[in-house]
């Protein structure tokens, strides 16, 4: 019989040789006449050991990584097909690995282990019941079922889902909308793009049941240009699902119709701001609205409209399915569930690691990140994207939830953890911070538009040496004039790194720049 | 030579017919004649603007807000260089610069001999195996300048081939 043999087709995987690794099992087998099946999975988000191999055997998957294609060979000597421990790449049963064991993967439980692609692997992986639950439920139980989950908004702004829900649901419309929210700009974080490349079923069955809740008959994932990956595979799980009857008039024989559609961005990171992202989808500049109205009152071509992010969305099927307080049981306060956490930038072990809320930052960058690629010591850690804090040492023993880090000008955003060694020119990073703004504003209000143009500028004279006090002072202005006469986040943001780097790393101010900057 | 790239109005007409009838159709539109022509040719924004009942300013100001859409074609590669913060926690700031010193341009910039055009990127989700770089459609991890060489070798010394 066939061995089974799987190898990642997301884009870190790709991104580091899959196909290559592919190819050369598929060659080496027929060479050496083994009957050998490769399977493109997802990955199981463990980023440091891609290409992750692994093979079926009758003890469960066995995995080594990462994998070139010069190792194929010895692996295939070393007992690669019967999962023998022995080579340097063997690292046991995947489900052992501690990095793994050690996760609560609720939203991620599929990611890695199925073909991204089938409607049968994902159905025989608990795929679809929450559809199915919801389907035998009225729209407002579908909503209360979500609000007592305590789900909240994990595209970083942590609005209660199920209250999001209601509103559009109250709101009378001939037709109202589920959009998702696909646009993942913020550097660090790519948990967004693991759902849809590894498991785009599961959002695909959030957002009909999104759908069913508010009584919405069409959906749009609104995608970054820069996922062609992402584009290209849920294009095709949405054509897998309709022919399932997963979407489309009639879902599942119930008389009860959605469709979605995806629609790409167009390399605006602005468009991650939700009002911003509807002018987008309605063919326009993505400049911010102004709110109120709120989306759910006044979305989409003015129509009522549920905006969540793909991790919102992707974390409702388990709800659905295992009820409310499954999901509730995990998580503090009043952040419920579990948080996906991306390890990323300067770090040994980077990946997905998702966790109930709680667990402290030293704990993620030390035990599972196993500190820095470099080797060198830790310095600096930004969490929650380009529009949050940078933190020092003394902050990485908070738990991480909502409130704890709101409450020191922190924000956990979209799960986003970039570590930088002690290498890191945190100016440097300041400076960015405004350039990123000046380079991205949509340009609608001035704070923002001229704001970090002067930002930029008034860093550059400070660490100039031209009069450093008072253009100290002036950041300082400038940063608090940012945040509080910004129409959204972009603005209103920014100057949260700038503060904090400034607050922790004074002395990175006070010495000209190194290098090229351009 | 018949290069299906090069666009004309009838062509143009006809990926804007097939995509007119979408709510919100003008990125749809873009996407479609950019992926067809590389870039979106200005003579396009009257032709859309006229089918979708738009000023061509209004065409014009979309196509220019976005980082994505291009007016004039690109080098037959395009190369982008992520700029974002987990790419710099591993070095992509000496990256670009040795990209720009490279291939002797800046961003939005093409080779002199027409084969790579060089752009910056913000994050294309591979932030735990960085530095990346995009390359048409294909993303690479972990690039180091000797890397970024190779790659640069590899794309200029491919044999022509008819795209598409």
């Amino acid at each position: 019989m066939s061995v089974r043999v799987f190898v990642p087709r997301d884009t870190t995987a790709l991104s580091l040789g899959a196909d290559a690794v592919a190819t050369r099992l598929e060659r080496e087998a027929e060479r050496r006449g083994l009957a050998l099946t490769v399977v493109r999975n997802g990955s199981r988000g463990l980023a440091w050991l891609e290409p992750l191999v692994e093979v079926e055997t009758p003890a469960g998957r066995v995995a080594y990584g990462p994998v070139t294609p010069a190792d194929v060979p010895s692996l295939l000597d070393e007992g690669l097909l019967e999962g023998r421990d022995g080579h340097a790449l063997a690292q046991g049963p995947t489900e052992s690995i501690p990095y793994l064991a050690r996760q609560q993967r609720l939203t991620f439980s599929r990611i890695g282990v199925t073909d991204p692609l089938s409607v049968d692997d994902y159905r025989a992986h608990d795929g679809f019941r929450g559809l199915e639950a919801a389907l035998a439920l009225e729209p407002q139980d579908i909503v209360e079922e979500v609000k007592a989950s305590g789900l909240r908004g994990r595209g970083g702004a942590a609005f209660p889902t199920g209250i999001k829900w209601q509103t559009v649901l109250d709101a009378p419309a001939d037709q109202k909308y589920i959009v998702c929210n696909a646009d993942e700009g913020d550097s660090g974080t790519f948990a967004d793009r693991l759902v849809m490349e590894c498991d785009p079923y599961v959002l695909i069955e959030g957002m009909a049941i999104a759908g069913l809740a508010v009584n919405a008959t069409q959906g749009y994932i609104y995608l970054r240009s820069e996922y062609p990956l992402a584009k290209q595979i849920l294009d095709d799980a949405i054509a897998r699902a309709e022919a399932a009857g997963y979407l489309g008039d009639d879902l599942r024989g119930s008389g009860r119709a959605f469709h979605l559609e995806v629609r790409l961005g167009a390399g605006a990171y602005i468009c991650g701001e939700e009002t911003s992202l509807l002018e987008s989808l309605e063919g326009k500049r993505g400049l911010v609205r102004f709110k109120p109205p709120l989306p759910a009152i006044e979305g989409l071509f003015g129509r009522p409209t549920v905006v969540n992010n793909v991790l919102s969305l992707a974390a409702v099927p388990f709800i659905l399915a295992e009820g409310a307080q499954a999901y509730a049981n995990h998580g503090m306060g009043r952040s419920r569930g579990t948080l996906a956490l991306q390890l990323a930038g300067n770090v040994k072990r980077g990946g997905l690691v998702e966790l109930s809320f709680g667990t402290t930052l030293r704990t993620l960058m030390e035990d599972f990140g196993g500190g820095t690629a470099s080797g060198r010591p830790l310095r600096a850690v930004q969490v929650g994207g380009p529009l949050c804090a940078y933190l020092p040492e003394s902050q990485w023993d908070m738990p991480l939830d909502y409130e704890t880090f709101a409450e020191v000008g922190a924000g956990v955003g979209h799960g986003g953890v970039v570590m930088f060694d002690d290498s890191v020119d945190m100016a440097e990073q300041a400076r960015f911070s405004m350039e990123f703004c000046k380079e991205e504003s949509c340009g609608k209000c001035t704070p923002c538009r001229i704001g970090s143009t002067r930002g930029v500028e008034v860093i550059d004279r400070i660490r100039a040496g031209r009069d450093r006090d008072a253009n100290l002072e002036l950041l300082g202005e400038l940063c608090e004039t940012m945040e509080d006469g910004s129409l959204c986040a972009m603005g209103g943001m920014t100057p949260f790194p700038v503060q904090s780097a400034l607050k922790h790393f004074p002395d990175d101010f006070l010495r000209a720049p190194e290098g090229d900057r351009s | 030579m018949n290069d299906s790239r090069e666009w004309t109005p009838q062509a143009v007409q006809a990926e804007v017919d097939a995509l007119k009838h979408k709510p919100g159709a003008l990125l749809p539109i873009l996407h479609a004649l950019q992926d067809r022509f590389d870039h979106v040719p200005e003579g396009a924004v009257p032709i859309i603007a006229e089918s979708l009942g738009l000023t061509r300013a209004e065409v014009h100001g979309v196509i220019s807000f976005y980082h994505h859409f291009r007016t004039s074609p690109p080098g037959r590669h395009v190369v982008q260089v992520c700029r974002a913060e987990a790419c710099q926690a591993r070095g992509a700031r000496p990256l670009e610069a040795h990209a720009k010193a490279t291939l002797g341009v800046g961003y939005h910039q093409t080779t002199a001999d027409r084969e790579i055009t060089l752009e910056a990127v913000y994050c294309l989700g591979n932030c735990a195996c960085g530095p990346s770089v995009r390359v048409d459609d294909q993303i690479l991890g972990r690039v180091t300048p000797e890397r970024f060489d190779a790659l640069v070798d590899e794309l200029r010394t491919q044999p022509l081939e008819v795209l598409g």
